[in-house]
């Protein structure tokens, strides 16, 4: 019985050795997975992402100019007061409240703090209470997690900037609750508050609640304050674009279908050349496609009250280009593939990689920056960008021109060398 | 029965088909090795011969889904694969190259389309074809669903939806039962009935017999003879008979006395020796010589000359091998 056993063992794994795509799949996805999550989620490739956040300085007062400089010097924020200066342009302006909240809508960055006129009158306080002037945060809910990461630098940063300025509160509250202090202490204590970076005379904070914080923080969502159910677009975007992926591959390889069935031969033998051919399948694959992105975003709009139809023509734009960038994809993995099963096993491993470093798995806003970079190289990353333009920034449509360019370029340029590998089945 | 008027082309002049020194290799082996053959309209030519003899070459290069290396081939008088000549071809491949989950109808229709056919003349190909393949009651059954034999006329039928003056059947009794063959028969005959020039490729030689005026040998890539049946058997026999001669399986020097007897050794086939005798009595003179020279006869089989006898002497092996 072992004897037989181990026939059976060693007839699998002959047969493994000879199929390949079955190989792939056992041993390289599991690799390619294992290391495209580690690179996300253990820091390979550029750290723990730094948060991006514009700050406006309104205030102009000692206390926030100190602010601002230890938020530029803050090591897991990337703090910006201007525009990148492009090269051999001017410096452009520093950001206001206006161009900052700007930016955010566009996806440019997920928040922007603007510190208010009259932050240096009163900036901290211990507790609920005081007059002070919150500090404003605008934000971009679609990165749920860059608001929180600046509200709570922001309350590291101003310890650690504006330590004066808490010594000069928590001397107030001790003289409220302790009944006063002698003529002495009070001498001795602003002698020794006169040494502080920071330390001035202020006076006590009185007024309404802002927040618990040392420094008051008025949170706004300038992207999704209006939106019913923010996040529905991206993920009908991401799982969309994976399985549109999967959906052109099958529809490519029924072009391997018909070489190893003959009919290919038969086709070609009429009046059908292999571009006709070509175009027709990638033809039938785009409407596959957008027949899938349409009833997947209606699915959307019916069950999780997405906002597709005053959308419309930006989902038009983007359902296309999307369409024809994944349905050219399939035809150069059928194009390129000698079997099926090879096809199959090239484009399962294919897929869920560029689906994972894409963003269809994962937001590409959470990954390191070099990963996010890796990610352009992916249909994904593009579609789930233009259509998080469309539904959630409401961009308008010639805002897409840069998705539309990448996906129906790279569309082209596939499709291209599809032809090309295809010129092997034209004849013996 | 559903008769269909296709418009036939006007009076063409070039023979439908014409193969001028045809060779085609791939890498080291030469699968068409130099063959010219002019087959002449309405005529059904078979060619005959076995697996690997580069019959299939020759159908794809006429088809024109082979590059010749050198040589030409010219269909009605249009270069192979040219749209005049796809438009005047019909290829049925020895697979079952349809769509499976389409129709009989769909699949007939998916290639009409491919053949430029629209409308009216798309529709009356079609009605042909399901009348010709037997098929019109299972119009609109998928194929997979399909008996086998309902498949292969199918498979013929797909063809031939264009109505093409020239037909290249490849191969199209394969693996089908002996009832379906016949009636595969039957469509082939009623093609030829119609006018049509067919080629046939077969390594059975009674549906060579049965089907073709013309037979070709192919092997090794080359037509090695050509003619009907009845001079093929006359350039290799003469009026002699065939006489298949068995020997034990411990003769050692068969081989050098049935050359000597003027026989050949058929390859494949240990210890039998293919002799061809003027009279049926000469059989006594190889057995008495055999006798003489000590080798031990087992069998004996006297038969008249067929294509299969003639595929014999001409190669030295069998049809089937």
């Amino acid at each position: 019985m072992v004897k037989m056993m181990a026939a059976i063992v060693l007839n699998g794994f002959r047969s493994l050795r000879r199929d390949r795509g079955a190989l792939i799949l056992s041993f390289v996805l599991p690799i390619a997975f294992f290391s495209i999550f580690a690179a996300i989620f253990g820091g390979m490739g550029g750290g723990t992402p730094r948060v991006t956040v514009l700050v406006v300085d309104e205030d102009g007062s000692a206390e926030s100019e100190r602010l601002v400089s230890a938020l530029l010097q803050e090591p897991t924020l990337a703090a910006s007061v201007r525009p990148e200066t492009k090269k051999g342009e001017p410096v452009p302006p520093a950001y206001t409240a206006a161009s900052a909240e700007t930016a955010v809508k566009r996806g440019n960055a997920p928040a922007a703090l603007i510190i208010p006129k009259g932050f240096g009158a009163h900036p901290v306080a211990f507790g609920p209470g005081g007059d002070r002037n919150p500090i404003r945060l605008l934000h971009d809910s679609s990165d749920p997690v860059a608001a929180q990461m600046v509200a709570g630098i922001l309350q590291k940063v101003v310890m650690t900037s504006l330590p004066g300025a808490m010594a000069k509160v928590g001397m107030q509250y001790f003289e409220r609750s302790s009944g006063g202090l002698t003529p002495e202490q009070r001498k001795s204590i602003e002698s020794a508050m006169s040494r502080v970076p920071d330390g001035r005379n202020s006076t006590a904070p009185s007024g309404p609640r802002r927040d618990i914080g040392l420094v008051a923080l008025d949170m706004r969502d300038v992207v999704g304050e209006k939106k019913q159910n923010s996040m529905i677009a991206f993920y009908a975007a991401g799982i969309g674009v994976m399985f549109l992926l999967f959906t052109a591959s099958a529809a490519g390889g029924t072009l391997l279908d018909e070489a190893e069935s003959g009919a290919l031969d038969r086709i070609l033998s009429a009046r059908v050349s292999m571009t006709t051919l070509l175009a027709g399948k990638m033809a039938y694959s785009a409407l596959l496609a957008s027949a899938q992105l349409t009833l997947m975003f209606l699915w959307g709009a019916l069950v999780f009250h997405l906002d597709l139809f005053t959308h419309l023509p930006g989902f038009i734009v983007m359902t296309a280009a999307t369409a024809f960038a994944v349905a050219s994809f399939g035809m150069l993995l059928a194009s390129v593939s000698h079997t099926r099963a090879q096809q199959a096993a090239v484009s399962t491993l294919i897929i869920l990689t560029m689906s994972a470093l894409g963003g269809s798995m994962f937001p590409r806003f959470l990954m390191p920056e070099a990963m996010q970079k890796v990610g352009l190289l992916t249909f994904n990353a593009w579609a789930i960008d233009g259509y998080t333009k469309v539904f959630w920034r409401d961009e308008p449509v010639l805002h897409l021109a840069p998705q539309v360019a990448v996906l129906f370029g790279s569309g082209v340029v596939l499709f291209l060398i599809a032809r090309r590998f295809a010129r092997r089945w034209e004849y013996s | 029965m559903y008769v269909y008027h296709r418009c036939m082309a006007s009076a063409a002049p070039a023979i439908p088909l014409r193969i001028d020194s045809a060779v085609k290799r791939f890498g080291d082996l030469t699968a068409v090795s130099g063959v010219s053959l002019d087959v002449r309209e309405r005529a059904c030519l078979g060619l005959l011969g076995p697996n690997g003899a580069g019959k299939s070459t020759l159908i794809r290069s006429i088809a024109g889904r082979v590059r010749l290396d050198s040589g030409s081939i010219r269909v009605f008088g249009q270069p192979a694969g040219s749209a005049a000549a796809r438009a005047e071809l019909g290829w049925v491949p020895q697979e079952l190259a349809l769509y499976p989950l389409l129709t009989c109808r769909e699949n007939l229709e998916a290639f009409g389309r491919y053949q430029g056919l629209r409308g009216k003349a798309l529709r009356e190909g079609i009605a042909w074809c399901l009348e010709w393949a037997a098929l019109a009651d299972r119009a609109g059954a998928t194929v997979k669903t399909l008996s086998g034999g309902m498949r292969r006329r199918l498979n013929m039928a797909a063809g031939l939806v264009h109505r093409p003056r020239l037909v290249l059947l490849d191969e199209p009794t394969v693996g089908v039962d002996p009832q379906s063959r016949n009636r595969i028969f039957e469509m082939v005959e009623e093609l030829r009935s119609q006018g049509t020039t067919v080629i046939y490729t077969t390594h059975y030689m009674e549906e060579a017999e049965r089907l073709c005026d013309t037979i070709a040998i192919v092997d090794h890539g080359n037509v090695i003879a050509q003619g009907t049946k009845e001079e093929l058997v006359e350039r290799s026999f003469g009026r002699h008979s065939d006489v298949l001669m068995h020997f034990a399986s411990s003769v050692e020097n068969a081989p050098a006395w049935a050359a000597a007897q003027g026989g050949t050794m058929q390859e494949g086939a240990e210890g039998v020796a293919h002799f061809a005798v003027a009279q049926p009595t000469d059989i006594a003179r190889l057995l008495d010589a055999a006798g003489r020279d000590g080798l031990e006869v087992i069998d004996v089989v006297l038969r008249r000359p067929n294509l299969e006898s003639v595929f014999l002497q001409l190669t030295g092996r069998d049809l089937r091998q």
